[in-house]
């Protein structure tokens, strides 16, 4: 077998050398062969880090293309100052999609829980249409969920921004395929085969800062369906969940509104390894309440459209 | 000895205990967070799984969409993640029927190791050949055959013994690479993480033990660079750079493959068509600016000679191999409809997309023995010989020199469509 010859050409590569290699080559195959491409960025830690693997594409270019934001109005208010902060340190264009703009049009309309996630697919579809983006990077990993473990690096979405699972290309090698039909787009996951512990060991090797709610702060909670929630205008203890003070920190970074905090000490980068490593519940099923809706959510929600 | 990357693929049906063995082996190596486990606990109990002795039902662990649950199969490729101490695992749970052929085809071409099950009752079947002809076709480097079901057998030695003369019989007609048959249990856990008590005879490592310890594959041969990406930062430039210090920057930018590369060298170049020479005056990595760069590093080449590059060209060092228009190679057919002579087609190579047709099919190749069956056409899921006319000179290599050299895309020009994956066959090109 030639593969397995004993003639090496060098030292072992390190886990995170070859993850990142693998989301570079992916970014340059997509900035190379789409027209349009833009880069869904929530401040998010995921979103964060195929920013800074985006710089690290085209270095020392500038990041060729716009940041994309759907902005719920649910967002805590730390994490839009991170997103504009970082904008600007990259010198980067910024493309927002209000969902309060579409409530406030009567356009869409908030459901009676109070949360916006699913009304985020809508705006999402629009702001790529109105723009004409035909790939939109985004940071979602496969180990998040088992909808994402099935979803290509290269996603297809038709017309209406619809994943089909039964119809999915098959990608193989380093071979990316992104032709599609007028009309279709593609989402482009390069971080797919990472995992949250390889995300915040990448974040320490780099140094790269995250909206500061990822790390242990005190903070005004209350305790529902065994999460820890905020406190804030759009989340509200409802009578006999009792407000407390605590020290939390949040493991995805989504709507304040359905996203809830864990209890944490972890006020770095190196505790939140030492945090992780012990954890026993996985990122989403520990703090996203739209997911806790039935195994197949996030399954659900993609085929709508959902990134 | 540093954390290291290792991609696996599994190929097997659900007869056979596949999805019992990849929960197995995310159970026991303790890669199961407790919300997920509890969700299977009451799965299992829900089912009545055990019966009198409730248990843990495995398979739950690599349940998948509600399309596939529905219908109790699985459609599709599903990519997992496990680590150890030593290794960070990649794998891809590939559904095994003779159907999707296209699967296996797909988890098995960034495969360091197979995992072959074979069920213990039943020994090598035609199945088993199927999936070590598909994992031997694309070369994988280490193919590990489980023999599961081993305590359906009460641990019967000789017919273990039997099984493994068997598949090391088939390894050699096949030339597949290093195989090894390791006897296991994935229902009661024996030898896939821990040892159990069940086979004192066996004396090898366990299914994780083996997978840690696989050598890590090297590439060999030149080094490659298929130019995915030009960067010009004039007018452009990151912040905070110095704009006279980048003045004159051209890089190409791509995925080094083959070998190592290291300022200096002298590198020839297929630019569009036309060989030139040059030699390399900088190398970038993510990290910034080194003397040398290793295969399956993402980096950016600077020359010291002017040449017109763009995308899709290739920079060797060494020699380039011969240019070709016209090339022989092995696909596997991915989409439904058919592969016939005189198709146009696209075809990806490295990071060219060149218009081409194709010229001939010449054989659909059985793959448990690999006999040629003379054929007009390729359905969805075969396997077989096609001769391909490019409009563009192309550097390919024999994929047995180079996966990446040697592997081929076949798009569908109308709607963009993947139609086949395939493997270039050196001995059988026509210089362009």
């Amino acid at each position: 077998m030639t593969l397995t010859a004993t003639t090496p050409t060098g030292t072992t590569r390190s886990v995170l050398d070859a993850l990142e290699a693998e989301s570079i080559h992916i970014i340059r195959e997509v900035l190379a062969e789409f027209e349009k491409p833009a880069l869904l960025f929530s401040g998010g830690k995921d979103s964060v880090v195929v920013l800074h693997l985006l710089a690290k594409a085209v270095a020392p270019a500038r990041v060729p293309i716009p940041v994309v934001h759907i902005d719920t109005g649910h967002n805590f208010g730390e994490v839009i100052n991170f997103r504009d902060t970082t904008v600007a340190r990259y010198g980067l264009n910024l493309v927002v999609g209000s969902v309060q703009d579409y409530i406030d049009r009567g356009e869409l309309v908030q459901p009676a829980d109070g949360t916006r996630n699913r009304l985020q697919t809508r705006v999402l579809l629009d702001t790529l249409e109105a723009h004409g983006f035909d790939a939109v990077f985004g940071g979602a990993r496969r180990d998040e969920d088992k909808a994402r473990a099935k979803e290509r690096i290269l996603s297809l979405r038709d017309e209406f921004g619809v994943w089909d699972p039964r119809n999915q290309r098959p990608e193989v090698w380093n071979l990316y395929n992104g032709r599609h039909e007028a009309g279709w787009s593609v989402r482009a996951f390069p971080i797919s085969n990472w995992t949250e512990a390889d995300i915040w060991a990448y974040i320490d090797r780099e140094g790269i800062e995250l909206p500061n709610i990822y790390f242990a702060h005190r903070r005004q909670v209350f305790e529902r369906d065994g999460m820890w929630r905020a406190v804030t205008s759009v989340s509200q203890p409802a009578s006999g969940e009792k407000v407390s003070i605590r020290k939390v920190r949040y493991r995805t970074v989504g709507d304040a509104s359905c996203t809830g905090a864990v209890l944490s000490e972890a006020d770095s980068v190196a505790k939140v390894l030492d945090e992780l490593a012990l954890s026993t519940l996985t990122e989403r099923g520990a703090t996203r309440a739209d997911d806790r809706i039935s195994s197949a959510a996030m399954e659900d929600r993609k085929k709508e459209g959902y990134f | 000895m540093p954390h290291t990357l290792l991609r696996i693929a599994t190929a097997g049906s659900v007869d056979d205990g596949k999805s019992t063995l990849v929960g197995r082996l995310l159970h026991d190596s303790k890669s199961i967070l407790a919300d997920s486990l509890d969700e299977i606990a009451r799965t299992s109990a829900e089912r009545g799984f055990g019966g009198e002795q409730p248990a843990l039902d495995l398979a739950l662990v690599t349940d998948g969409l509600r399309a596939e649950r529905e219908q109790g199969i699985t459609i599709d490729v599903a990519y997992r993640y496990f680590s150890t101490d030593k290794r960070s695992f990649i794998l891809a749970d590939c559904p095994g029927h003779v159907q999707y052929t296209r699967n296996t085809v797909t988890g098995a071409s960034t495969a360091h190791a197979g995992i072959v099950l074979i069920d213990a009752r039943y020994g090598v079947q035609e199945q088993t050949r199927r999936h070590l002809g598909v994992l031997g076709l694309l070369r994988v480097p280490y193919l590990v055959i489980a023999v599961n079901k081993m305590d359906l057998i009460d641990w019967d030695e000789q017919r273990f013994a039997a099984i493994e003369a068997q598949v090391h019989e088939l390894a050699g007609q096949l030339g597949v690479g290093q195989t090894h048959v390791i006897p296991v249990s994935a229902l009661q856990g024996d030898n896939v993480v821990e040892r159990g008590a069940n086979s004192r005879w066996y004396t090898g490592p366990t299914l994780l033990q083996l997978l840690e310890e696989l050598p890590e594959p090297q590439q060999h041969g030149t080094a490659r660079l298929d130019v995915q990406y030009v960067i010009r930062p004039q007018g452009a430039l990151a912040p905070g750079l110095d704009a006279e210090e980048y003045r004159d920057f051209r890089g190409y930018a791509g995925s080094l493959t083959g070998g190592r590369l290291a300022v200096g060298d002298p590198v020839q170049v297929l630019s569009n068509g036309q060989p030139a020479a040059s030699r390399v005056s900088g190398i970038r990595t993510p990290s910034g600016p080194v003397r040398q760069a290793e295969a399956g590093e993402a980096i950016v080449l600077l020359l010291e000679d002017e040449i017109d590059i763009a995308r899709g060209d290739t920079v060797v060092a060494g020699q380039l191999p011969e240019p070709v228009k016209s090339l022989a190679a092995d696909v596997c057919v991915l989409s439904p409809g058919r592969l016939a002579a005189g198709d146009r087609v696209l075809l990806k190579h490295g990071t060219r997309v060149a218009q081409a047709r194709i010229e001939a099919i010449e054989h659909v190749l059985q793959v448990e023995d690999y006999t040629r069956i003379p054929a007009r056409a390729l359905e969805l899921n075969d396997l077989g010989r096609i001769r391909l006319r490019s409009a563009a000179p192309l550097a390919a290599t024999d994929y047995a020199l180079s996966r990446s050299a040697g592997s081929l895309l076949l798009i569908d020009p109308r709607d963009g469509a993947t139609l086949a994956a395939g493997i270039v066959k050196e001995e059988e090109h026509v210089p362009a």
